[in-house]
């Protein structure tokens, strides 16, 4: 084909309901007040209900002759790919839109996560970098940035700043002004879209002020904390030690300075037995998992965490209360007759989770959930009271049944350490199951003990990464069904 | 109310001769018809032509002074049977939907017009929803078209021809008393432009006129001996005479060069792709000068024999681009080609994929194909491709899905919790959101056997002891359900629980009115309880939950209704009102109240990072899109943590799930309160003297153990 042709395809790849179509009528706008013959399609239907969805836009400079304008992108004669999200971004490289020789491509580097990713019972999200090398490598030039911050920042949608972003990238022949006029033209939040577009435009033209936070590391503030920050510092290999510290300050908070020495405690009985392999892996994936286990989420740790009075403040910068507006918070909590007993001192808690009688009577009391409005003075001092049961802690049931759990993997751990270092370290990283509140909680806790005990069954003849494998299986569906199976094929192999 | 409001639209229906139309194909096509001076419309909204409709509903006055009369039809069989004004009468009229699952609902009334033939023109305007972004099963309408002999109609997707195409639908139905389809495309439908308008003509006859001066012809009615008539006549009279209209009226073009020993047939619809798939061959430009000889049928059935004749004759090879299968016009082209006694090779699908949409670039493979085969010097030269950037394992799929707080997704939710006490039940999905409840994270749903069939799609099933689950919407209810459905579980005694989801709107097509909608609308009849209805039809155990964001409730009435000793078939209706559609309305409100200074309360939920483990539960038991995950702020935890956008609705459905499933206490709800009223700045006052108080004393003892 001649490449001195005056046409130009647009392909703007969004989700449902993210203003796709807005954005492609500005560019319809654009260019038709701009001596073009311009035309914009899409296929709306179900994908406008949050799934994928391309809109495509052609113009050609208007002369005596009606042009023939195209429906669908064709791979390699796409001009400009706008994109309003990375995984789009990525789509739009995916069907050809987007190559080397001739396309602008303008995306949105932030992620909005597919369905697959966000229900994964672990980590399912996908790799960002990769989109990013082929968005870099594949087109003529690549502009990406967070759009979606900037339309925030600037109180506008998303398809200003791409609006902006594709004036500032110099793609199209029109001046600034000929976009403004198109936002003008639809009459709709004509100053936030303005905002949004200027925001879009200077980021575009490289101006964008990008603040990397960079997280400082913790570092002690008091007596006690300067005392365990130089055990750390002598008694633990360095890539444990932000981990550790990080462990020693949550179980400070959680509980006090005891409990903290006590983690540094069992985390020296690992740390005698790693053999140092993978920059003393062990250790450092020990005190990670240690300190969560030694933290576990129980009623007294809930209330806490609600009363405080920098989650309030969390809270309302998180759903953009403004000052001389009221807030208030309500919680969604369900506490069962378990974690009530297991909050108990431990003999009485036991007792009545023993006692046939006394569960039955108690039971329908816990049976429903519970609307907390921490905001109110009568449950805020409720959970308030909860919370100061910390002092107890150490003599409730939960405390005595954890201690043992944790006492039990440990032991695990340094009994196997010795004959095979790297079983030692895929059993340390089984804590990572156990998490969650309820049924959650239940299910890994299950699994969990699933593992540990074909190992034991096992006799000890199961290597690193059969365990590794147990655990992926663990975490791949709700059910257990991937786990049981993989047990099973264990049973047989054995 | 619709989803969108057409107002603007509507302003341009009036526009006059010489002025310039702009707007989308589907929009160009209604001020045709008023400038054809059609008499009445009818049709059934569904994508991709639900904009027609909601224009002419946005359109009444405009209506009311041409005295064309226009009706949001029952059902596609409803509109169909309204052509049945045409048939004895001079008045035109137009009907619309989706297609091919409309004219499949369509059909029997479609047989009948077509076997008795229509007097005044009849257009029938279906949206093909074939390809990238359809929701149905892939089938052509082209066999309706063959079958029941209805001329079939694919113009060049430019409003100019669409527009043209009506007007000469209208003429060539009446020069061959044959009721007329006009089938554009999905991208057709949406795609922007403009044409020159005429004025609107009243229609020459109106509806009320000829109900006042009634005639009737019984050879017009489909019953013997006049069936048998009618199938002769259709040969001898109806297909010459719409083959001569075409004909004479040029109804199809001829594109590029006049000699050439190859050549190309091609689908209206499909024309300006294939001239795209030409320029980047370098065998066109972008004007449609195409270096070879095109031949554009507007028309895809019948086919002129004449015409064909002549393009085919002197070629060696013609290669015909068709979209979709069976490939009805390569046969009938092979049928002609030999019956002319030519040579001539008709290439389609042996180049051409046999199924999928024909985009630019299958197009573009398959001329290159073709070029290689008969005109080697002239193919491109064939490049290998570079290997892909990326895998499609690389980018997550993203299946459309329930929107941010859509009432539907908490029947989903609770059917998923009583599923897990009482195990799977075998369900019986219908058309409409509620379908996307077989998708994940709800994986609800074994077979959809059409628009208001969940409840017969599940009839065969007669439990012993666990029942089966139909879904229905309130829009397939009216359509068909209460009697396929509700009234045929009656008759035959069924055991099944049918769960009607009652959103107040045909809400997947566009946010229509239907007659259990909530809204008053002055030109419809609104208000008609479901309920009420299904009693009525013979339902005894039949209950109505008003709010579906109640899990617990919703839980609780499902189970219910599977485990109640009763027999006979249970309906429990559940109502809440269309997220989209409710904030469409409410938000404008919301603002104008807090603007004048009114109180009002704000409701949206969050989650705390400090106490959320990275589980995912909630997500897989509710799929709200402002439901999402972030990267978690604890350096110790590898899990991405819950996190509410603020896109949030607050309908809830997250903590009444975390509630009722036992998650997690990491929800919680905020309300915000926007110009409190003096009582809450007091109350406030006093709570937070105490609150702030006791948080003082307490960061002193945080701060007492800190690091």
């Amino acid at each position: 084909m001649t490449e001195d042709r005056k046409r130009i395809a647009i392909a703007v790849l969004g989700l449902g309901g993210q203003g796709g179509g807005v954005l492609a009528d500005w560019i319809v706008e654009l260019g038709a007040h701009n001596g073009f013959v311009s035309q914009g399609t899409s296929v709306p239907g179900v994908a406008q209900r949050t799934g994928s969805t391309v809109y495509y836009i052609e113009m050609i400079p208007d002369g005596p002759a009606q042009p023939v304008l195209a429906l669908t992108p064709v791979p390699g004669d796409v001009d400009i790919v706008i994109a309003s999200e990375l995984m789009e971004a990525g789509r739009a490289i995916l069907r050809g839109f987007v190559s080397a020789d001739r396309t602008v491509l303008i995306g949105s580097t932030h992620r909005v996560y597919a369905i697959s990713e966000k229900s994964a019972m672990g980590d399912g999200r996908a790799s960002g970098e990769r989109i990013l090398a082929a968005a870099n490598e594949r087109s003529r030039a690549f502009i990406g940035f967070d759009m979606d911050a900037l339309s925030a920042k600037t109180g506008s949608v998303i398809s200003s700043v791409m609006f902006g972003a594709l004036a500032g990238s110099g793609a199209l022949p029109f001046p600034r002004e000929a976009f403004e006029a198109a936002i003008r033209a639809g009459g709709k939040a004509i100053q936030t879209n303005l905002a949004g577009f200027a925001a879009g435009y200077d980021a575009a033209q490289g101006r964008l002020a990008e603040a990397v936070e960079a997280v400082p590391a913790i570092r002690p503030t008091s007596a006690a904390g300067r005392a365990f920050f130089a055990r750390i510092e002598e008694q633990l290999p360095a890539s444990a030690h932000e981990f550790a510290i990080e462990g020693v300050r949550r179980l400070m908070d959680y509980q006090d300075a005891r409990y903290a020495e006590l983690y540094l405690d069992r985390l020296a009985g690992i740390r005698s037995v790693d053999d140092g392999a993978d920059d003393w892996r062990m250790t450092r994936e020990a005190a990670r998992h240690l300190a969560l286990w030694m933290s576990y989420e129980d009623t007294i740790r809930v209330a806490d965490l609600k009363v405080r009075a920098s989650r309030f403040a969390r809270v309302r910068d998180e759903v953009k209360a403004a000052p001389d507006q009221l807030l208030h918070i309500t919680e969604y909590m369900h506490p069962r007759l378990e974690e009530i007993c297991e909050t108990l001192p431990a003999g009485l808690g036991r007792r009545i989770l023993e006692s046939e009688g006394l569960s039955r009577r108690l039971h329908p009391l816990f049976k429903k959930g519970r609307h907390v409005k921490t905001t109110s003075l009568r449950w805020f001092l409720m959970l308030s009271l909860l919370a100061g049961f910390r002092r107890w802690r150490r003599g409730t049931l939960r405390y005595e049944i954890e201690q043992a759990r944790i006492e039990d993997w440990l032991g695990l751990a340094r009994e196997v350490a010795g004959r095979d270092p790297a079983l030692a370290t895929e059993l340390i990283l089984c804590q990572r199951l156990i998490k969650g509140y309820g049924d959650t909680f239940a299910r890994g806790l299950s699994s969990y003990s699933r593992i540990i005990d074909r190992y034991r069954a096992l006799g000890g003849h199961a290597d690193a990464s059969t365990i590794g494998k147990l655990r992926e299986a663990a975490l791949a569906d709700e059910d257990g069904v991937a786990l049981t199976g993989a047990l099973e094929e264990l049973q047989l192999a054995s | 109310m619709a989803e969108r409001s057409f107002k603007a639209e509507v302003e341009q229906l009036r526009i006059g001769a010489n002025e310039v139309f702009h707007g989308e194909g589907i929009l160009a096509v209604t001020k045709a018809l008023l400038q054809s001076g059609v008499a009445y419309v009818g049709g059934y909204q569904g994508s991709p032509i639900s904009h027609l409709m909601d224009v002419f509903a946005d359109a009444n006055d405009l209506m009311r002074e041409l005295d064309v009369h226009f009706e949001s039809s029952a059902s596609e069989a409803s509109a169909a049977a309204m052509l049945a004004a045409s048939v004895n009468y001079p008045l035109r009229g137009a009907v619309a939907w989706k297609s091919v699952v409309g004219t499949n609902v369509a059909s029997d009334a479609l047989s009948n017009v077509a076997s008795g033939g229509v007097t005044g023109g009849a257009l029938i305007i279906l949206g093909e929803d074939y390809g990238e972004g359809s929701s149905i099963m892939q089938e052509r309408t082209h066999a309706f078209a063959m079958k029941s002999q209805m001329w079939l109609l694919d113009p060049r997707p430019n409003l100019t021809a669409i527009v043209d195409m009506v007007e000469k639908g209208f003429e060539l139905s009446e020069a061959s008393n044959t009721p007329v389809m006009l089938e554009l495309r999905v991208r057709a439908c949406h795609v922007t432009g403009s044409f020159v308008a005429r004025d609107n003509q009243r229609p020459k006859l109106t509806v009320s006129e000829a109900a006042e001066a009634p005639t009737r012809d019984t050879e017009r009615i489909v019953l013997p001996p006049a069936n048998f008539l009618h199938e002769v006549e259709k040969i001898e009279k109806r297909w010459p005479a719409g083959i001569r209209y075409i004909q004479e009226n040029r109804l199809n073009e001829h594109f590029g060069t006049q000699n050439d020993d190859i050549g190309i047939i091609v689908q209206g619809g499909l024309f300006n792709s294939l001239n795209r798939a030409l320029e980047l061959l370098d065998l066109s430009d972008a004007y449609g000068n195409a270096r070879l000889p095109i031949y554009v049928l507007n028309v895809t059935y019948p086919l002129i024999p004449d015409e064909v004749r002549d393009f085919c004759s002197g070629k060696r090879a013609v290669l015909v681009v068709e979209e979709g299968q069976p490939e009805f016009i390569e046969h009938e082209l092979n049928t002609l080609v030999r019956r002319a006694d030519l040579q001539t090779r008709i290439i389609g699908k042996e180049v051409l994929p046999r199924a999928g949409e024909y985009s630019g670039q299958v197009i573009r493979d398959g001329v290159a194909k073709f070029l290689r085969a008969w005109a080697p010097d002239r193919a491109p030269a064939e490049t290998p491709a570079a290997p892909p950037a990326l895998t499609p394992a690389m980018v997550p799929q993203r299946p459309a899905g329930f929107c941010t707080g859509c009432p539907e997704r908490p029947i989903f939710s609770a059917m998923k919790l009583v599923q897990k006490e009482l195990g799977e039940f075998h369900v019986s999905a219908d058309i409409g959101c509620h379908l996307f409840s077989i998708l994940p994270p709800f994986n609800i749903g074994n077979t959809t056997m059409g628009y208001g069939l969940g409840t017969a799609g599940a009839s065969a099933f007669k439990p012993r002891g666990k029942r089966a689950i139909a879904m229905m919407g309130d829009g397939g209810f009216w359509h068909n359900g209460l009697t396929s459905g509700i009234g045929n579980a009656v008759f035959n005694q069924d055991d099944n629980l049918t769960i009607i989801v009652d959103n107040g709107y045909s809400a997947a097509t566009g946010g229509q009115d239907i007659l259990s909608s909530k809204a008053e609308n002055a030109n419809r009849q609104t208000n008609n309880p479901i309920e009420k209805a299904v009693r009525g039809i013979g339902i005894g155990w039949a209950k109505t939950l008003t709010r579906t964001y109640d899990v617990a409730g919703m839980r609780d009435a499902i189970r219910e209704a599977l485990t109640s000793p009763e027999k006979g078939p249970k309906v429990l209706v559940a109502q809440s009102e269309c997220q989209l559609n409710r904030q469409r309305r409410v938000k404008p409100l919301m603002a104008k109240a807090i603007k004048s200074g009114q109180r009002v309360v704000r409701e949206r939920f969050g989650v705390d990072p400090d106490t959320c483990t990275g589980d995912h539960s909630c997500i897989r038991l509710s799929g709200c899109p402002s439901l999402t995950i972030k990267p978690n702020p604890d350096p110790l935890r590898q899990d991405p943590i819950a996190h509410v956008e603020n896109s949030c609705v607050g309908c809830g459905v997250c903590g009444e799930v975390s509630h009722a499933a036992v998650l997690c206490p990491s929800f919680y709800k905020a309300e915000i309160v926007a110009n409190p009223t003096r009582w809450d700045r007091t109350r406030d006052r006093v709570r937070n003297w105490v609150i702030g108080a006791v948080q003082r004393r307490s960061a002193r003892a945080i701060a007492a153990r800190t690091f």
